[in-house]
Order: C-alpha cells, then sequence, then structure tokens
C-alpha cells in the first residue's frame, strides 16, 4: 500500500514525485508508457520564461515567477543543462510597443526583475540576425533555456533515489475508491495507494472522470510543431526571439537550445485528437514564414528533424491545481508554462500533501544527483583516466554527438536509467544530431540488447510497438555472430 | 611525426596510403573507426565492382579485399577502432580508442571518411515518428552486417542506388517491396540497377512522386504518395495511401566533412566537400582529399583512382618536387552542378576534370571554354544527373589557357 501515486511521468509528475521523497511517505509514481518524458515533456520550447506573459492574477503567472527564481539552483541540483540567455519579444510597428508595456508592466507586478524596453541598436547588437526592420523590444535577462527531458529523468532518477516507486507500462484505466484508499487499476494490474496526484498531462481529464463520472473538466490539445536545427546553425540566435502578439497572431519562438541546436516552432491548431502528435506541411511552412519575419536567411536546409507537441488546453483559462477532494489532487491543464513552473507547482503540492499526512521530512533526503559525465568535456588527463579505468570510452558510438560506449552504458545502468534507442537518446544524446542515428541506431540497439539482456528484435525505438527489426535474415538466422 | 596520416579505411583511404607508400614515403598511418578496414564496402555484398580498375565483377567486400592485402603486404601501419575526433590547421589529428585519446603529428593528411546518408529531416517528410523509417544504408547494415531484417512491406523513396539495391535485396529476404517514389522527373541511380533490381523483380518506379505523409503511431503503418508538378509542387487530388511497415530512405549522401570543418578547409557549398585542385589538395596546405569526402562517386572504381592521384600528390608534396604553377579556375556553368577539382595549380601533362550535370540531356554537347573562348566541344548521346561525367585535358590546351575554363552543356 502506497501513501501517494502520482500519475503521469511528465515533467509535473516527476517533479512532485521528488518534492514528495523530502518526507517520510512511500510513493510511486505510475506512467503508461515505458519511459517519462515520453508526452509534452519532451516536445516544447524547453524555455524557462521570465514569466512576464501570463496575467499576474491568475496560477499561470504566479507559478512561472516563482519557478523561474529555482531553476538554477534545481539544474545545479541534479546536474542538468540550463542556461540564462535572456529573451527579446520583437516590436515591428509603433502600435506593439502597447503590448510590450503592458508585457512590462504585469512583469514587474510579478516581481519579475530586470525587464526594460529597448531600441533596435541594442537588440542588433546581441541579434545580429534579426531583420533590420525590428524597432524595439522587451528584454528579459532572466529568460532561461534548459533540457525538458534530462530534467524530467533527473527528477525521477533523484526522486528514486530517495526512495519512491516507478511503475512504467501502466496505463491506468480505472480507479476504485475504497474506504481509506484507492484502488488503481491497468488491465488486471492493480496498485494501491491512500492518495492520488493526477499529473497525467492531456490525459488528465479522464483520469478525474475516473473518480467523478460527472466531472466537466475537459481538455483539448493544442499542437505546436517545430524545426529543428542542426548545430552548424548555432549562433543564430544568442538569446530566445519572440515576436509581438499582435493582430496578426503571436508568431514563432526562434530559440537556442542548450546543446548548441536552434528550435523554431511552435504552431498553435486545436485538435481533437491527443495522439496527434503528427507534423503536417501547413503547419511546418506557416513555422517557416513566421519564424523569416523575425530573423533573416534562417538555414532551414540545416533542418534535422521536425516534431509536435500538444499543449493541455482546458475549458479553464488557467492551472488547474488543488485538491478535489481530500486525497485526490489535480495537477492539471499544465499547459506554457509548465516546464517553468513546474519546481514551483511541485512544491506547492507537496506540502500540502506532507500536511495531509502530518508527514515527517525525510531526514535521508538528498536533493543532488550527478549525471553521466560527458567524455568530450573532460581534460585530456581525465580522458585518458577514464578509458584506462573503463575502455568503453575509447570507444565512440555516436560520431555526430561524440558519444562513448562508456557513457550509454552507465545512462543504462542507474535508476530511472533508458530502455529504448529513443530514451537512450533522450539522456546521453546518440543519434540526436545530423546523421539521426543512421550510423550509431544498430550499435545502440546492440548495447541496449546486451546490458539489458533481451534480444535485439525486442527492443524499441519509442513505445511499446515500435519495433525495428523484425528477425533475422536467411544468413543471419544461420550464424549467430555475422 | 608521422609523414602521413590517412583518415579512413574505406577504398579512398586504401588506396591512397597504397600510392603513397609505393611513391616512397615510409612513416603512415592509418585511422579507421569501425572494427574492419573497407569502408562501406564491406555492406556492399551485391556485385558490381572493379569493372574499370580489375575489368571484372566483384562484390564490394571482394573488391576492397584485393585492396586490404596489397595494403598489408606494404606493412603499411593502421589502427581500427579508433575515431578520429579533430583536425587542426597545423595538422594534428586527434584520436580515441581503447589505449586512451592522444594527439598526432604529420607533415600530410588524407582526408578520406566518406560520406554519410541524407535522412528524413534533411527533406523534412511530416507526419508521425514511428519506427520503421530507415536510410537505406542503415538498412543494409544491419542485413549484411548484423544479420537482421528491417521489415516485411517496404516501399523506397528515392531511386538513388543504395535504394534500388536494397529494393532488391530486401526482395530476396522475402520481403514485398511494392514501390520506389522518386520527386525528379528522371531517376538518379545508374541505369542497370534501374534494370537489375526494380525492372527484373517488377518493381514499379514512380517518377515525379514523392511521400507527403507518414502514417503509425508505434510501428510504420502506411504513407501517403503524391504526385508533384514540375515546380516540384503537389498536384492535389493525386495522393494515394500506401500500406507498408518500412519506408527505406535513398534520398542522397552528403560527404563527412565534420573534421574538414574543424581544421578550417574550405568546402564547396555543392559538393559539401573540400575544394581541391588537381593534386586533391585541400585550401590547406599538405592537407589531401579523397573519396566520398570529397563528392559522391557512382563508382568505386573512381574513388580508387582519385585516392591513388591524392596518395601520390602527397608523396610529391613531402618530396618537396617542384612544379610550374598556374592557377585555373574551372567554372560550372550552364547545365553542370559542380567540376572537381575545382581549380588547377599545376601544370600536368593531362587533367581529368569530374563533372555533374543538373538534368537529363539527350544529344548535347559540353562546350569547354578556355578565357571565354571555345576550347572544345564534344558530344554526348545520353547525360544525366546520376552519372557523373569527366573530360581530360592536355598540357597545351592547359598551357594555353590563361586563368579560367568553364564547362556547360550546350545544343547540338
Ligand atoms: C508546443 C509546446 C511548447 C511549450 N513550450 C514551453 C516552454 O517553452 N516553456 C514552458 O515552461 N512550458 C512550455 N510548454 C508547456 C510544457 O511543455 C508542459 O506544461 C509540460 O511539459 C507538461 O508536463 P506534464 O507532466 O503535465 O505532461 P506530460 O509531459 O504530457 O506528462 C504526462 C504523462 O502522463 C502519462 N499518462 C497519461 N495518461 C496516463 C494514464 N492513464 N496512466 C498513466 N500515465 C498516464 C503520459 O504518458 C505522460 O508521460 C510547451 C508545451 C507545448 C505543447
Ligand atoms: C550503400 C552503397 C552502395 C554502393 N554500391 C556501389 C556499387 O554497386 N558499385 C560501385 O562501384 N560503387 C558502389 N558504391 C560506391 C562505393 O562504395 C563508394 O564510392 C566507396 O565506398 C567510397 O569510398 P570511400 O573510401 O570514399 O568511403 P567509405 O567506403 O565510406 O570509407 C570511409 C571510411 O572512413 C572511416 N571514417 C570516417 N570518419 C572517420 C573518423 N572520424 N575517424 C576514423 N575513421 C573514419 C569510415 O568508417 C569508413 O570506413 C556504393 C556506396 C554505398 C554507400
Amino acid at each position: 500500500m502506497y501513501d501517494v501515486a502520482v500519475i503521469g511521468g511528465g515533467v509535473i509528475g516527476t517533479s512532485i514525485a521528488r518534492e514528495l521523497s523530502k518526507y517520510r511517505l512511500k510513493c510511486v509514481l505510475i506512467e503508461k508508457t515505458n519511459d517519462v518524458a515520453n508526452g509534452t515533456s519532451k516536445a516544447n520550447s524547453a524555455i524557462v520564461h521570465a514569466g512576464y506573459d501570463a496575467p499576474y492574477n491568475t496560477l499561470k503567472g504566479q507559478y512561472n515567477k516563482l519557478g523561474s527564481d529555482l531553476y538554477e539552483q534545481l539544474c545545479l541540483d541534479l546536474d542538468v543543462h540550463y542556461k540564462r540567455v535572456g529573451s527579446f519579444v520583437l516590436a515591428f510597428e509603433d502600435e506593439d510597443y502597447k503590448v510590450l508595456n503592458l508585457l512590462k508592466d504585469n512583469g514587474e507586478k510579478l516581481g519579475i526583475k530586470g525587464l526594460s524596453i529597448v531600441d533596435r541598436t541594442f537588440i542588433l547588437s546581441k541579434e545580429p540576425n534579426i531583420t533590420p526592420e525590428v524597432i524595439g523590444g522587451l528584454y528579459a535577462p532572466s529568460a532561461a533555456i534548459t533540457d525538458p527531458f534530462g530534467l524530467t529523468v533527473a527528477m525521477m532518477e533523484n526522486a528514486m533515489d530517495n526512495g519512491v516507486d516507478l511503475m512504467m507500462n501502466f496505463p491506468v484505466n480505472e480507479i476504485n475508491r475504497e474506504k481509506e484508499y484507492y484502488n488503481i487499476l491497468s488491465g488486471d494490474n492493480r496498485i494501491q495507494a491512500k492518495y492520488i496526484v493526477n499529473a497525467a498531462g492531456v490525459y488528465a481529464d479522464e483520469i478525474l472522470k475516473m473518480v467523478d463520472s460527472e466531472s466537466t473538466f475537459k481538455i483539448r490539445p493544442r499542437r505546436g510543431q517545430y524545426y529543428l536545427l542542426d548545430k552548424s546553425a548555432d549562433g543564430l540566435v544568442n538569446s530566445v526571439i519572440f515576436q509581438c502578439p499582435g493582430k496578426k497572431g503571436k508568431g514563432v519562438v526562434v530559440a537556442p537550445t542548450v546543446d548548441g541546436n536552434v528550435l523554431i516552432g511552435p504552431t498553435s491548431e486545436d485538435l481533437e485528437d491527443k495522439n496527434g502528435i503528427e507534423t503536417t506541411k501547413v503547419g511546418l511552412d506557416d513555422v517557416k514564414v513566421s519564424a523569416s519575419k523575425a530573423i533573416e536567411n534562417i538555414p532551414f536546409y540545416e533542418n534535422i528533424t521536425t516534431f509536435a507537441g500538444l499543449r493541455a488546453e482546458s475549458n479553464l483559462d488557467d492551472f488547474l491545481i488543488g485538491p478535489y477532494h481530500e486525497t485526490f489532487y489535480n495537477v492539471a491543464g499544465i499547459k506554457s508554462p509548465g516546464l517553468s513552473a513546474a519546481p514551483a507547482i511541485a512544491e506547492k503540492v507537496s506540502k500540502d500533501i506532507a500536511e495531509y499526512f502530518k508527514a515527517e521530512r525525510n531526514l535521508h533526503y538528498n536533493p543532488k544527483r550527478s549525471y553521466v559525465k560527458a567524455f568530450m568535456s573532460m581534460t585530456l588527463e581525465e580522458k585518458n583516466n577514464m578509458i584506462e579505468e573503463n575502455p568503453m570510452y575509447g570507444n565512440v558510438i555516436c560520431r555526430c554527438e561524440q558519444i562513448t560506449e562508456g557513457e550509454i552504458v552507465e545512462s543504462i545502468h542507474r535508476n530511472c536509467g533508458g530502455r529504448t534507442v529513443n530514451g537512450i537518446k533522450r539522456r546521453i544524446r546518440p543519434g540526436a544530431g545530423r546523421c539521426q542515428g543512421g550510423f550509431c541506431m544498430p550499435k545502440v540497439i546492440e548495447i541496449l540488447s546486451r546490458e539489458l539482456n533481451i534480444p535485439q528484435e525486442e527492443i524499441v525505438k519509442e513505445n511499446q510497438g515500435s519495433y525495428i527489426l523484425t528477425g533475422r535474415t536467411k544468413a543471419g538466422a544461420t550464424c549467430t555472430t555475422l | 611525426m608521422y609523414d602521413i596520416i590517412v583518415i579512413g579505411g574505406g577504398p579512398a583511404g586504401l588506396a591512397a596510403a597504397i600510392e603513397a607508400k609505393k611513391q616512397g614515403i615510409e612513416k603512415i598511418l592509418l585511422l579507421e573507426r569501425d572494427e574492419e578496414l573497407g569502408g562501406i564496402l564491406q555492406q556492399c555484398i551485391h556485385n558490381g565492382f572493379g569493372l574499370h580498375v580489375f575489368k571484372e565483377e566483384l562484390t564490394g567486400p571482394e573488391y576492397a579485399q584485393r585492396f586490404m592485402n596489397t595494403f598489408h603486404d606494404l606493412n603499411i601501419a593502421y589502427a581500427l577502432n579508433t575515431m578520429v575526433m579533430e583536425i587542426t590547421p597545423e595538422k594534428e589529428v586527434h584520436i580515441v580508442n581503447d589505449q586512451g585519446y592522444q594527439i598526432l603529428k604529420a607533415k600530410a593528411i588524407i582526408l578520406a571518411m566518406g560520406c554519410r546518408e541524407r535522412t528524413r529531416g534533411a527533406i523534412a517528410i511530416p507526419g508521425k515518428r514511428p519506427s520503421g523509417i530507415l536510410t537505406a544504408g542503415t538498412a543494409q547494415r544491419y542485413l549484411n552486417i548484423e544479420g537482421y531484417m528491417v521489415g516485411k512491406e517496404v516501399m523506397i523513396l528515392g531511386s538513388g542506388d543504395i535504394g534500388l539495391i536494397m529494393a532488391r535485396r530486401m526482395t530476396l529476404e522475402g520481403a514485398h517491396v511494392k514501390g520506389v517514389c522518386e520527386l525528379m522527373p528522371h531517376s538518379n541511380g545508374l541505369t542497370r540497377n534501374i534494370v537489375q533490381c526494380l525492372d527484373d523483380f517488377d518493381i514499379p518506379l514512380q517518377l515525379s512522386t514523392t511521400i507527403v505523409d507518414i502514417l503509425g503511431e508505434e510501428r510504420l503503418t502506411g504513407v501517403v504518395t503524391a504526385q508533384v508538378d514540375e515546380h516540384y509542387n503537389i498536384i492535389k487530388g493525386t495522393e494515394k495511401e500506401i500500406s507498408c511497415d518500412t519506408l527505406l530512405l535513398s534520398i542522397g549522401l552528403i560527404p563527412e566533412n565534420e573534421l574538414s570543418k574543424k581544421a578550417e578547409i574550405l568546402l564547396d557549398s555543392k559538393t559539401k566537400g573540400p575544394i581541391v585542385n588537381e593534386q586533391l589538395q585541400t585550401s590547406q596546405e599538405g592537407i589531401f582529399a579523397c573519396g566520398n569526402v570529397v563528392h559522391v562517386h557512382d563508382l568505386v572504381d573512381y574513388v580508387t583512382e582519385e585516392a591513388e592521384n591524392a596518395g601520390r600528390a602527397a608523396a610529391h608534396y613531402l618530396k618537396d618536387i617542384k612544379k610550374s604553377k598556374k592557377p585555373i579556375e574551372i567554372k560550372p556553368e550552364t547545365g553542370v552542378v559542380y567540376t572537381v577539382p575545382q581549380h588547377l595549380d599545376y601544370i600536368s601533362d593531362q587533367v581529368k576534370i569530374l563533372f555533374r550535370v543538373n538534368s537529363v540531356f539527350k544529344h548535347h554537347q559540353i562546350v569547354i571554354k578556355s578565357d571565354d573562348q571555345i576550347l572544345k566541344t564534344i558530344k554526348k548521346n545520353h547525360m544525366a544527373p546520376g552519372e557523373m561525367m569527366h573530360i581530360y585535358l592536355k598540357r597545351e590546351e592547359l598551357e594555353a589557357c590563361e586563368s579560367k575554363l568553364s564547362i556547360s552543356i550546350g545544343e547540338l
């Protein structure tokens, strides 16, 4: 019997799980798929927003500001990439200044520091690739970028280090309330917990329905599509570039990523389909047109992948955060800026739950987690020591990102380790570069198969069912090693 | 300090090292990241290699083996499982293997890193992102090296040679190859591959057709094809859904020049490889390049020829053999995409200039101009982007040229 079951392994659920591990509570995180960070938390703009955008009197605005203040230390503790690159909202017409001033006022009400309206010269000196038509902008030095899946994985790993259990491949399809606890069901499998946190992303309305068939809370996904450019486009922008929202819509973002790629998007399309993460020609073309208004000569030929994520837009304007009744807590409709707000939301939720349980502090709680050290970032001496200690560090598997076998193996054998090709890619980056795994995927599959002791045919790319190999060839069937 | 470090142990690297050694260079080291020599040839188990060099048809591994034998007979030093991470303009070569991370020095470097395949991202095919979408070369590696099948019902996008060869290979392994789509109105593969890999197996080739959508949540379940007009715009109403569990992409190869960039070598925006002179010397003195790292070749035989030239040139460079210098720029003009070399630095008895045309030409002529005057014309019945063309220029012709040559395609 668990005290608390958190449903959903996105950045919200895993952050809550980690915060809960500060208390003496027996917790489990339940995830539908075979990995954490498999939903919206893997497909977003990866921006830790400064927080001036959402109105000061909303949860979105408040938690964004609080979250943004926590991020730097959090990423230090968890050994996750974080770069405070600042952001600009660009103005192209005099009218835009009205909006910029409103944003600035709103931000200042929330206590955000350093916001300033800047002129064209300032912008172009920092961002020479912005079109000369820009007339000014709102500068927010506290905006940052991070690694959203790295962070989600880190949260879960650290939560597990501190005693939380992880149950994957467990799509909750029924919840039965008994007197003192819940039966949480997935087909024939059952988990029992006294308290439930609903952090199921775009499916949170369905989880809520499982305990309240009358609930009118409804989530409609709003899709955002992106281009991701090769590292050779690094330097196209140095900070996060927004366009002033105006009559012609919101405009897309052009942002650097922590790994040196350039991210361009998202679109904003309302859908019915909660699996609707496909990209479309129309959507991608819109991104191109919109981005080109802000930045000249974007090298779209350097594109290495396109993808899409789904915002959890609900019939409420704001996040839905709070106990639904005394033992069921909603953290639902967490659309943008959910990534930025996650640390602050998690603190609040876990405090409320700890209070309910009157739980004591977990004295063994360790907030720190150190990650697999990137081979290429080591000094020459460290590299040589590493290889001497473990020759797998001398075997470069991913040539684009220069990742060694040693790093891959380490990313498998740890709490919340990688189990799938994309899981490894999100943890340590082989296959995330320009060849998109053409060269290293066979080797990653081989390593996963060897380390997890399962046949290569059973290794999947992403979710269950995304198999890659269909069997042996005629020659392959007759000999064990070719 | 090495005389020459060769990067890459494919046919280009092998032939370059062999030739340099034959020219009397002693301290040569060849570096290869794979666990064996031979490069991409090791996965090309089909026939069709060596017709020019050996006047017989060999498989890829057989062709590689002949060079590996000579290479070993000549006792040239090499290191396998060794990745070159960086080269500097000062000719330092950073390598990593299970012995450690080392920085080696060389008087000359020969780049022979080959090429990589373009991916789905490069052409931004929209749709879902299921498994079952691979580049043809990756699929080839799975089948021929690892011994695994990658699917049962197959569509192929792009009519490059690897895609054509994989259409046949997958069929022979029992898969059903439903068709090959090609965006262009003509195929990019060799005619012989169209005949032997598609026609002989009744696999349809659909020209002016592309893939506009990808279906399937986890594993690929189908693709949507559509026809395109002469501007490559999709013709509405021609969309067709085809069910399949595998999509192989054969949409082009890109020379692998990350190392060249680190050495600040100038690249050609068309070939995506280093700009070279007739010695195969790059913009960095003493750094030479050959094979698919320079530009994508159709036949390995031509790779070998080019690599031997690079090996010889590197040896001459080290021996400081003096030649009369005369810079001549070569410009690709109407109908010509690029030339290799891109410029000449010295006069020799004869130079071979390779180039590609930008579309299919029937009964046209190659027009070679020297300082804007027509030097000569060569009639051709058939020229296509998929088949590399070449011309030879003789000493007298080069001596007569001031500073500029151009190659274009004209009507007869
Ligand atoms: C296009 C786009 C751009 C964005 N950009 C930013 C940005 O730059 N900055 C920012 O702060 N925010 C941004 N956001 C918002 C941010 O990404 C989200 O708020 C955040 O990722 C939501 O996390 P989550 O954990 O709630 O959801 P998810 O990451 O979707 O996690 C929910 C999890 O629940 C699991 N689940 C669902 N149903 C069940 C079930 N029945 N049983 C068990 N598990 C289940 C899912 O598999 C999933 O893993 C963006 C969002 C989008 C779509
Ligand atoms: C799939 C395929 C099918 C083909 N079919 C035919 C055919 O039927 N007939 C024909 O005549 N030709 C064919 N070719 C063409 C021929 O095989 C190639 O032109 C030839 O292999 C190119 O030789 P290369 O040495 O330039 O490159 P490669 O063979 O690719 O060799 C490059 C070598 O460099 C190594 N390398 C690269 N980077 C590094 C680094 N950083 N450190 C260490 N080592 C490195 C690589 O591992 C590789 O071994 C085919 C090519 C391909 C790709």
